[in-house]
């Protein structure tokens, strides 16, 4: 008899179909992982089940019982515990204060020592190791994760959903994240995970349910498939082979990385001895699943953060040393940032300040200081129409345009600065089809005038459009190499979850 | 020199300093609270002076101090509500609100002096409280006089002090109103009320504020007289930072503000040589080291000036 | 619809200006008094009548320049309420440099003090932004602080050091007479200091429209990371923009000293820099329209002596009334337009993905 069971959930968002009649059935005191590319589905699933959401149809039973999610506290009262993918609590409080926040709505007295005494005893009886009286603040993030667990235990859950938990962890975290989980289930938790990680599906859950674009793929007890079958039902398709002719043989390297190490600003491992070359006409392809370093090496690589070790060099230049401007003035680094909307665009500005976002305060757009506003919009509307930014004009606000032309803009200053080296993180993301389209065109373009590329990308299928070779990702470091030809879902799946290092072969 | 040592004057010399702490005393408790909660009060300036004119009218038309402090609170509270409307649901920037608040309780408080309480009561000049001993305690060498030979208000100010103590501390409200101040986010999705807590803890704010007020005109001055908060309020904000953000802490600062102000009132007729403004600097001076030296350690509550929606990314 | 509602929100200042004299009214009203008569007054007095607007000048270029010293921070993401410090910091450099120059050549010495009460301010404020680049410490907090730090410092130097002799309360000795402002209206305090304040205006309007200094200022106020993904020292923006308004502040503090008092008084200051932060919020930070704003702002002070002269209202009600327009102006600044904008045209709410939606989807 299944514990918590959801039938038939849907969920739209406008014309969008978030979820598309999801069935999932959980049985009391198991694991089951929830596993799927981005966007798939998984975190609204989980919104829906903590009450974030409400389904457009479909329903949710717990013990046989109908139950109606309206609210997080619903959620809470009905058993079930949600720990976010990043950590919500106040650093300057305890452990004990974080935990019995909000438990109770009146004035009463606290009595922390009750608390903190109760805490203890059920940290220590799941093994999560947690002084109840420390400050937040002083604890690793690993940690912070357990006081997470620990505050949706101490409000009763039986049901535990953990999204994407170990995106926040170093790397020997993992091991032990995944030994207490499995002595939650074993004194009777139920838990739901999401990820898009092979190992620790394999490693951690009885049975896993497979989503590919809001629908239910497949659902089978672990010990009866292999990461194979896995990832080829996750990624859903052999990828398509690359789709263009290169006009121009590859020349010498362009871009060096020896042995690139870094810290994150959580102070985990983020790279880890991480070297790659690219050469001048050439794209390289950068596989993985998010979180395994590829920020870090594109914002080493343009010089917003620092190495702790390591030597980026740029057409036989050491870079190491220069700073984020000096990268782009001198080394003739171009950047398309991941976070669009943070680091790569002020969303406020106009559009044409945008387009010169980068070189503003040099020749020809500034001479002495002084901004020449004649080029500027000679520059904008120039870009604007080669680069198909669809606006009602260069001063209008940047935040007013959709994505691809937000991208667009982004793309058209760095491609204009005509870079030696090129670095694209996650270029796609958010975009449609057609916007997708124009920026592979372009980079394609650009590589073909003999710039070298860096391709970040956590979409399989478009690193494969575009890509010359592929190396992939896994926790800092480059686990394999392959040529797009040799690209295939089990394979890349295989290597992006570290399930196995391999070379090309 | 010798007339500042001699114990009888330094009995004096501590009463004074009680006497001036007790205003940015409360006003630094109303700064406390609204800060943990994560709102800057700068309006507590034109909180103490709706406090004053509430105490004096409330006073004069009733004849009850007590029923004055009442009125003054209640205006207080008033004030605390409308910094909340404009800085949490209008997301006014809370310094240019509070500005805005002090503005407008100085003029509107000084208009209404001058139209009503003239034309209302006649006389402007209230019967206050009265000092009152305590049995024992005042007989204590040295403290003894200046600690509890006080009005009723600064008694109440020590209660109020561990009280607010005890309820930031020790109380589920207590912690609620500290996570809204550290990280709303955490405190919305553990199912704290954010917006409610903030508007609570600035109602309380304004009337901590405004009996600050009430002191002054039912303690030491007796009446009503225009922007005799005379820069309180921002003394008040002063005394929460040098007080780390802990309401006893708040109000030692302002018995340390009290005590330099006292000294220099002592110093400027009996040592006209010696420059006084050393001990007006002195707490400021020592505001700013604090923060220096201990920032890390002893933060300010770390969401204080940010607006909190829960739409927001 | 949507043309009206755009035409709302860009006159959304005068319309909320318009609305709080209409709340004011009532306070007029209510203290006896006629309201029309009464603005009518006031205005004509604060903008139309010689001595009137001498008297308006006279306040508008400490305010003009205080509001400045606002909005060169305020543009790179800084809070500087601590323009009044500056204020005192700058009116005591330039009064040390002018009593020192007594004797040599205006062309030499003007600029000098003028320079001086520049420089003052400027490291005032420097301070509290070295203090946020490098120790993360809240300049609200600091400049807050240093207000009362340079208040105090300027209460010393006038009843101590600088002192003038026989004095019968705290004021330093006369500048020279060669130092002193030319008076732009005859018979009357208005002197050269609002050009001063206008030209600041605009050489500050100039350096954010035309400059890349002010391109940068403006991109680190927006975004910081984009600040420094557009190769921009973030922390040296800090410091530059506290500087530059402190050294605005510091010459209003200049100015009033050579232009109105001639000494260095205790607390020669009536809260300028207040003012000022009032000014600066009414413009949405934009300095070309601070003059117009720090003139309103000083005509409302000087017409409120004459409204109880003449009407006999009270004219602490201005007072009121300024906050009253401060709290509306603000309100509707600060009101989310961009949300009033999606409901009115979307009209049906369920159709918005809801708040997580945009959180947990775009991540």
């Amino acid at each position: 008899m299944s514990f918590l069971i959801l039938d038939g959930i849907s969920k739209k968002f406008g014309d969008f179909s978030a979820l598309d009649h999801v069935d999932l059935s959980v049985e009391r005191g198991t694991v089951r992982a929830l596993l799927g590319e981005n966007g798939a589905g998984k975190t609204t699933l989980m919104n829906v089940l903590y009450g974030l959401y409400r389904p457009t149809s479909g329903s949710i039973y717990i013990g046989q019982k109908p139950i109606h999610l309206r609210s997080p506290s619903d959620a809470i009262a009905h058993g079930i515990g949600m720990i976010h993918q990043h950590v919500q609590l106040a650093e300057a409080l305890t452990v004990a204060e974080n935990i019995v926040l909000g438990i109770d709505r009146s004035t009463s007295l606290i009595d922390l020592r009750r608390h903190a005494r109760k805490i203890a005893v059920m940290s220590e009886s799941y093994g999560l190791e947690i002084d109840p009286a420390t400050e937040v603040w002083k604890l690793p993030m690993g940690m912070r994760q357990r006081v997470e667990i620990l505050k949706v235990l101490y409000r009763g859950a039986d049901i535990l959903v953990l999204d994407e938990p170990t995106s926040v962890l170093a790397p020997n975290e993992i091991d032990m994240f995944l030994h207490r989980m499995r002595i939650l289930r074993d004194s009777g938790k139920t838990i739901l995970f999401v990820t898009h990680k092979l190992d620790e599906v394999m490693a951690l859950a009885d049975d896993v349910t497979v989503m590919r674009q809001g629908r239910v793929v497949a659902n089978c007890r672990v010990a009866d498939t292999d990461p194979v079958r896995l990832s080829r039902l996750m990624v859903g398709r052999d990828v398509a082979p690359p789709a263009a002719v290169r006009t121009r043989e590859a020349g010498d390297v362009a871009l060096e990385c020896r042995d690139l190490r870094m810290r994150n600003d959580r102070g985990t491992t983020a790279l880890d001895g991480l070297s790659i070359s690219v050469r001048s006409g050439e794209i390289l392809g950068i596989a993985g699943v998010d979180g395994n370093g590829q920020r870090e090496l594109a914002e080493a690589i343009c010089g917003l953060k620092l190495l702790d070790a390591g030597r980026i060099s740029v057409r036989d230049i050491d870079v190491t040393g220069f700073t984020a401007e000096q990268r782009h003035r001198i080394a003739r680094i171009g950047f398309v940032p991941e976070d669009r909307h943070g680091t790569g665009l002020v969303l406020d500005n106009p559009i044409a300040a945008n387009l010169v976002l980068r070189s503003f305060r040099r020749p020809p757009i500034a001479r002495y200081g002084f901004l020449d506003h004649g080029q500027i919009a000679r520059t904008a509307a120039d870009l604007m129409n080669r680069y198909d930014i669809r606006a009602r004009s260069a001063a209008q606000s940047t935040r007013d345009l959709s994505g691809g032309n937000q991208q667009k803009i982004v793309l058209a200053r760095e491609i204009e600065a005509k870079p030696d080296v090129l670095v694209v993180a996650q270029a796609t993301k958010g975009l449609d089809i057609g916007a997708i389209e124009f920026v592979h065109s372009k980079l394609i373009e650009e590589r073909d005038r003999g710039t070298a590329i860096l391709y970040i990308s956590t979409e399989l299928e478009h690193i494969a459009e575009v890509a010359d070779r592929i190396a992939v990702i896994f926790r800092g470091r480059i686990t394999g190499e392959l040529l797009p030809r040799e690209l295939s879902a089990e394979r890349a799946g295989l290597l992006m979850s570290g399930a196995c290092t391999g070379e090309a072969a | 020199m010798d007339a500042l040592l001699d114990t009888g004057a330094i009995a004096l010399l501590l009463a004074a300093t009680v006497r001036l702490a007790v205003p940015v005393g409360f006003a630094a408790l109303g700064g406390v609270i609204a800060e943990r909660s994560g709102v800057y009060n700068v309006g507590l300036e034109g909180m103490i002076l709706l406090g004053a004119l509430g105490a004096a009218a409330g006073t004069l038309a009733t004849g009850s101090p007590i029923a004055g402090c009442v009125v003054g609170v209640a205006l207080g509270v008033a004030g605390g509500l409308l910094l909340g409307l404009l800085s949490i649901t209008f997301h006014v920037n809370q310094l240019v609100a509070g500005i805005a608040i002090n503005l407008l309780s100085a003029g509107l408080t000084a208009f209404l002096a001058r139209g009503l309480i003239a034309s209302l009561f006649g006389s402007s000049s209230v019967a206050g409280f009265s000092q009152v001993r305590l049995p024992g305690l005042a007989e204590l060498p040295v403290i003894g006089s200046a600690l509890f030979t006080q009005d009723p208000l600064a008694y109440a100010l020590m209660v109020l002090t561990v009280l607010v103590a005890f309820v930031v501390y020790r109380t589920h409200a207590g912690l609620r109103l500290r996570a809204a101040g550290e990280n709303p986010r955490a405190a919305d999705s553990a199912g704290v009320n954010v917006t409610q807590v903030r508007f609570t803890a600035l109602a309380m704010s304004g009337a901590f504020a405004a009996l600050g007020g009430c002191h002054l005109v039912l303690s030491q001055i007796y009446m009503f007289s225009e922007g005799m908060s005379a820069g309180k309020g921002f003394i008040a904000l002063a005394a929460v930072i040098l007080g780390r953000w802990h309401p006893v802490g708040a109000v030692a600062a302002a018995l340390f503000f009290g005590l330099c102000e006292a000294l220099q009132l002592r110093l400027q007729f009996s040592n006209p040589n010696v420059p006084y403004q050393i001990f007006l600097i002195l707490p400021y001076a020592a505001s700013l080291l604090v923060l220096v030296w201990f920032f890390g350690r002893s933060r300010q509550p770390a969401a204080a000036g940010q607006v909190y929606e829960r739409e927001s990314r | 619809m949507n043309r009206m509602l755009d035409l709302a929100i860009g006159l959304r200042i005068p319309i909320a200006i318009a609305a709080a004299l209409l709340t004011g009214s009532l306070l007029i009203a209510a203290g006896s008094g006629d309201p029309v008569k009464a603005y009518g007054l006031l205005f004509k007095e604060a903008f139309l009548d010689y001595w009137g607007l001498s008297n308006t000048l006279v306040k508008t270029s400490p305010i003009l320049l205080a509001a400045l010293a606002v909005i060169v921070p305020l543009r790179a993401g800084l809070y500087n309420i601590g323009g009044e410090g500056q204020i005192y910091i700058g009116g005591l450099f330039a009064t040390i440099a002018a009593l020192h120059l007594d004797g040599v050549t205006v062309i030499v010495a003007l600029p000098t003090v003028i320079l001086a009460a520049m420089t003052g301010g400027a490291l005032w404020a420097a301070l509290a932004g070295a203090l946020r680049a490098w120790r993360g410490i809240n300049e609200v907090i600091v400049t807050l602080l240093l207000n009362f730090i340079a208040i105090h410092i300027v209460s010393y130097a006038v009843s101590g050091p600088m002192m003038a002799a026989g004095a019968p309360y705290p004021y330093s000795d006369e500048i020279p007479q060669s130092l002193r402002l030319p008076i732009l209206m005859p018979q009357t305090d208005a002197h050269m200091g609002v050009i001063f304040g206008l030209t600041a205006a605009a050489a500050i309007t100039f350096i954010f429209m035309r400059t890349s200094i002010g391109m940068a200022l403006d991109v680190a106020g927006r975004s910081a990371n984009a600040a420094q993904y557009a190769g921009l020292n973030v922390k040296r923006q800090i410091v530059l923009s506290m500087a530059t308004g402190g050294a605005l502040a510091g010459l209003a503090g200049g100015i009033e000293v050579l232009g109105l008092k001639y000494r260095l008084f205790h607390l020669f200051s009536a809260g300028y820099g207040f003012d000022g932060i009032v000014a600066a919020f009414m413009t949405n930070a934009h300095p070309a329209l601070a003059p117009v704003s720090s003139f309103f702002l000083a005509g409302l002070q000087s017409g409120a002596n004459v409204m109880q002269r003449a009407a006999g209202i009270d004219g602490t009600v201005v007072e009121a009334i300024v906050g009253i327009i401060i709290i509306f102006v603000a309100a509707s600044l600060a009101w989310r337009t961009d949300l009033l904008r999606a409901f009115l045209r979307k009209g049906d709410r369920d159709e918005i993905p809801s708040v997580q939606v945009s959180r947990v989807e775009s991540k």
